[in-house]
């Protein structure tokens, strides 16, 4: 039998674009008030940007022109402090290894967690909470608290000074904490997805990859950032489980501190090189920034 | 309490609007009258939502203006307007009890607090809210929130128009019936402007007693809902009122000599002399003819003013039966009625002049005669 | 709340990042269990003490200063970086290019390394060559972070309002981005107030994003090691001394392991209680509404 053909007049109407219907914001109760709150902003955004903009200015100074007083521009302006940063191995290799570990961190955590956080988001099984409370109390623990057992460890492993020893090292609190944001990304997605998926003959790994992934790239994005931005900004453990080979930008920082005194300029410059990194990383999550704060947990 | 009345009113969403498609709202006038219950009624992105919020202040329109009792409100903000409006999703303050939640509107108007008190006690009486007062509104069910967000539009004394946008959307079935209802007998009661923004015409014809049928940001028709299901002014009313909608085909106007026809296909379809004449005299050669299921005769011998058919298939719905027939190689539907017998394999069917109704350019053609009241036509604006 | 499946094999998904976590969690912190209860000489001369390092550590005058010190800069960052995130969270625009720009201003000294944070107030503070130390100075306050402790304590306070405030701003944007526009469109209905609309909508829809905060900001505020470090290397006396800088003194300036070590389960205890008790309450606190 053949199906019956809708009425042409029907068809014109499924046809008709279903248009969302788009709100204005609702306005903001007084003008004035947004205003303020503009102003408000632009000044604290002013005062958060002051102090790196002064290190960027000093960065641009030679030694003699800091020290001989303040100045909001740079008078003779010298790239002297960058070349000199770019110019010597043991100064741009620094960066090297920061990003390197850095990047074996964000990996090594999101391989791990993707799995461990599907199975927080969708199963029941023993001693689940206990071990998800587990997880997260390791984020609590003090990396100081760890300093001397680690180095042990890895030194008795033979990974001192290597990327992957603070790769690892970073894990203690990364991990953690993808597992934790990603378990709130799935959980936002229905199980109907996977049950779906599997009726439709997808084995696990399959499915995985190939539908669930993508169903929270977002999340992973947002994840990859907080791996990348604790892994960054962390010191201590990096410090102490390198010396030469592996040691980070951050802790090179600390020779511009000779018997001749602070180079201030050098010790500028190389901050300045730490926080473009980040930058970039922002920016290119800015889209997912306001969601993935939230962990997705809202 | 206030007539609604919108003048010339046209809103878009783009910057520099060109075609016709560009607004969501297309140039419009109409009224609501005082104390009346109405419906809006259309498909999801018609506009509804979009003339709610112009009406409630939420939105400035790009033309026209919002006339409150004659006054223009088009500068006054949704606070200064005095309405209430119910949201598809109930909105109820999370953190307060339900007595807080009816008084609010009150205490942030700073009306003393033994009238709050005795005015939530009153409304929270007529919807039944009594023993929930000193509830957390968070733990309520959608129901008793929606319930709740009605009540602030009630507390009210001032209020000129309670506006709903699809309310009931959210709430179960079976409670659905009990909450429309109370709104009927809040209407009742109160007397005030009530306009329910809704895509479902059996909400809309229980609650309202006239119905506005919007399509492509204009308002196609406004009647009650009999006039909608018997005369559809445009054939988008036709189609989107009644299960299932009205059946449309393709006609000619031929002539033969002196004589006009209307042709679909070698069949010649009747209609007055009248129109037929009121058709020539428009220029009009093509035309859509509308008729309803309900309004299909099925014969089962033959007739002479029937047309034979074939059976597609017949759908029983327990009180009724669909029948599914091809004329022309067109698939039509006729209603039968419970104990009619089941045809099957060739049939006879006709179409009765009085409900076949002659479209042009979507728009109904009428005739003057005593059955169609002619203020109905001023309501129906111009094709573009 | 979806329904989950019970299904034991899920252990199998959860495994590698148990492996993981106990190597970089567990090993080491069973090797600190282990010094805290020895007394060690060198690798092969040691003795069992049993509590003994507890006792000293429970004892010790200078932990209980530092500690308080912790709680007392605990509490005043997040007296000051809540309230103040919010504000700039409300401040923030919620579209369009002004929007991005903004979250990526705000965003900056979260990726700033922690040293780093250091350097540029320890630049930013100095009188002779930093702004801020300059301004002081110049409206003829007498401002050296160096050698006044109540200085170092404000420049260390700044610096940490300065590093997260974002952090508390950025999580308050993300949860006032989630509450629906209908809301604010009812309040208008309903002629609320500004402050009614924060009370009333804003804030309630914050608790979950705010807790989280809290939660972080105690945790990492309580654990914080290189900013001060390198500002003010705990100084001037140890009036900026905190707990975790307390123990690198002890367990790498002078190697005393064994109380090191008990001083770490300690530390890792107090800040475990803290936040299962701030977390409890805060959810009983939430129950109860």
């Amino acid at each position: 039998m053949t199906q019956p053909s809708t009425k042409p007049i029907a068809h014109a109407y499924k046809a008709t674009k279903e248009q969302a219907p788009v709100y204005s914001r609702a306005e903001r109760k007084l003008r004035n008030a947004n205003l303020r709150g503009r102003f408000g902003l632009a000044l604290y955004v002013v005062l958060l940007l002051l102090p790196i903009y002064w290190l960027v200015n000093m960065s641009f100074k030679t030694n003699t022109e800091i020290l001989s007083g303040l100045s909001f521009f740079p008078e003779n302006f010298t790239l002297d402090n960058y070349a000199k940063i770019f110019g010597d191995p043991t100064w741009y290799m620094g960066y090297v290894n920061s990003i390197f570990y850095v990047s074996m961190n964000m990996v090594i955590s999101l391989l791990v967690a993707l799995p461990a956080a599907y199975a927080f988001s969708r199963y029941k099984f023993i001693g689940d909470k206990h071990m998800f409370f587990w997880l997260l109390s390791n984020r609590m623990a003090p990396p100081a608290v760890f300093l001397l057992p680690f180095f042990q460890l890895y030194s008795s492993v033979g990974l001192f000074d290597t990327h992957i020893a603070v790769a690892l090292a970073h894990c203690l609190f990364n991990v953690p904490l993808a597992v934790w944001i990603l378990e709130g990304f799935m959980s936002g997605v229905p199980r109907e997805i996977d049950e779906t998926a599997y009726i439709d003959g997808y084995s696990f790994p399959k499915f995985f990859v190939r539908i669930f992934i993508p169903l929270i790239r977002s999340g992973i994005g947002v994840t990859a950032f907080f791996c990348f931005m604790f892994s960054w900004v962390e010191l201590l453990l990096a410090r102490t489980l390198t010396s030469v080979d592996a040691k980070p930008i951050a802790a090179i920082m600390t020779r511009t501190v000779s018997a001749s005194g602070m180079d201030w300029g050098l010790l500028a410059a190389a901050g300045v090189l730490t926080i473009l990194p980040g930058m970039l990383v922002i920016y290119f999550v800015r889209n997912h920034v306001a969601k993935g704060f939230a962990l997705g947990r809202v | 309490m206030a007539a609604i009345t919108l003048n010339a009113l046209a809103h878009t969403y783009t910057d520099n609007p060109t075609k016709p498609e560009d607004y969501a709202i297309r140039e419009m006038t109409h009224v609501w009258e005082q104390g009346g219950a109405f419906a809006l009624l259309g498909p999801s992105g018609c506009g509804k939502s979009t003339l709610l919020n112009i009406i409630s202040g939420l939105l400035k329109p790009s033309n026209g203006e919002v006339l409150f009792d004659g006054k223009r409100v088009n500068e006054l903000k949704p606070e200064e307007r005095n309405i209430a409006q119910v949201f598809q999703f109930p909105v109820v303050y999370d953190t307060m009890t339900v007595f807080d939640n009816l008084a609010f509107p009150l205490r942030n108007i700073g009306v003393p607090e033994y009238k709050v008190k005795s005015k939530v006690y009153e409304v929270a009486e007529i919807l039944e809210l009594s023993d929930q007062l000193k509830r957390k509104a968070k733990g309520l069910s959608a129901d008793q929130k929606q319930k709740v967000s009605m009540g602030r539009g009630l507390v009210r004394d001032d209020v000129s128009a309670i506006l709903f946008d699809e309310p009931l959307t959210v709430i179960d079935p079976q409670l659905k019936w009990k909450l429309r209802r109370k709104l009927k007998q809040i209407h009742e009661q109160f007397n005030i402007t009530m306009v329910y923004v809704t895509h479902d015409q059996l909400e809309a014809s229980t609650f309202a007693d006239k119905i506005a049928v919007m399509y492509n940001g204009q308002i196609v028709q406004f009647g009650t809902p009999r006039e909608l299901f018997e005369n559809p002014a445009h054939t988008f009313v036709g189609y989107f009122i009644g299960s299932p909608g009205m059946n449309f085909f393709e006609a000619e106007l031929k002539s033969q000599g002196e004589k006009e026809t209307l042709m679909f296909g070698d069949h010649e379809i009747s209609v007055s002399n009248a129109m037929l004449a009121r058709l020539k005299a428009m220029g009009a050669n093509k035309v859509t003819l509308g008729i309803r299921p309900e309004f299909v005769h099925v014969w089962e011998g033959k007739n002479s003013d029937a047309f034979h058919v074939d059976v597609d298939y017949v759908e029983d719905l327990g009180t009724y039966k669909i029948l599914s027939f091809l004329f022309h190689g067109q698939v039509m539907k006729a209603r039968l009625s419970e104990d009619q017998k089941v045809p099957s394999g060739q049939i006879y069917v006709s179409f009765p002049e009085q409900w076949t109704k002659v479209y042009v350019d979507d728009y109904l053609v009428e005739v003057t005669d005593a059955t169609v009241d002619n203020d109905k036509t001023k309501e129906i604006p111009h094709a573009n | 709340m979806q329904i989950k499946v019970e299904n034991n094999k899920a252990w199998f998904l959860v495994l590698p990042v148990f492996l993981i976590v106990a190597f970089s969690a567990i090993i080491p912190l069973m090797t600190v269990v282990n010094y805290s209860v020895q007394d060690i000489f060198d690798p092969y001369t040691r003795y069992f003490v049993g509590t003994e390092w507890f006792k000293q550590v429970m004892l010790d005058s200078r932990l209980h200063e530092a500690l308080l010190r912790q709680f007392l800069y605990s509490f005043t960052i997040l007296a000051i970086e809540v309230p103040l995130g919010i504000c700039v969270a409300l401040m923030m625009p919620t579209k369009g290019r002004g929007a991005s720009l903004a979250l990526i201003l705000v965003a900056i000294p979260l990726l700033i390394p922690w040293n780093v944070v250091g350097t540029i107030w320890q630049i930013f503070g100095r009188a002779d060559i930093g702004l801020f130390g300059a301004f002081m100075s110049s409206i003829g306050v007498d401002y050296n972070y160096a050698s006044d402790p109540t200085d170092a304590w404000l420049t260390v306070v700044l610096m940490d309002v300065w590093h997260w405030t974002p952090l508390i701003a950025l999580l308050c944007y993300s949860g006032l981005r989630a509450i629906p526009e209908v809301y604010y469109q009812a309040a208008r209905i309903d002629q609320a107030s500004r402050w009614a609309v924060f009370r009333y909508i804003q804030l309630p829809k914050l608790t979950n994003v705010l807790i989280i905060g809290v939660l972080l900001r105690f945790m990492d505020s309580f654990m914080i090691y290189t900013e001060p470090f390198v500002l003010t290397g705990g100084g001037p006396g140890s009036s900026t001394t905190f707990l975790s800088q307390s123990l690198v003194q002890q367990a790498i300036g002078q190697f005393d392991l064994g109380p090191a070590a008990a001083f770490s389960l300690v530390y890792f205890l107090i800040i475990l209680l803290v936040c299962w008790v701030f977390y409890t309450t805060i959810m009983n606190m939430q129950k109860d509404k």
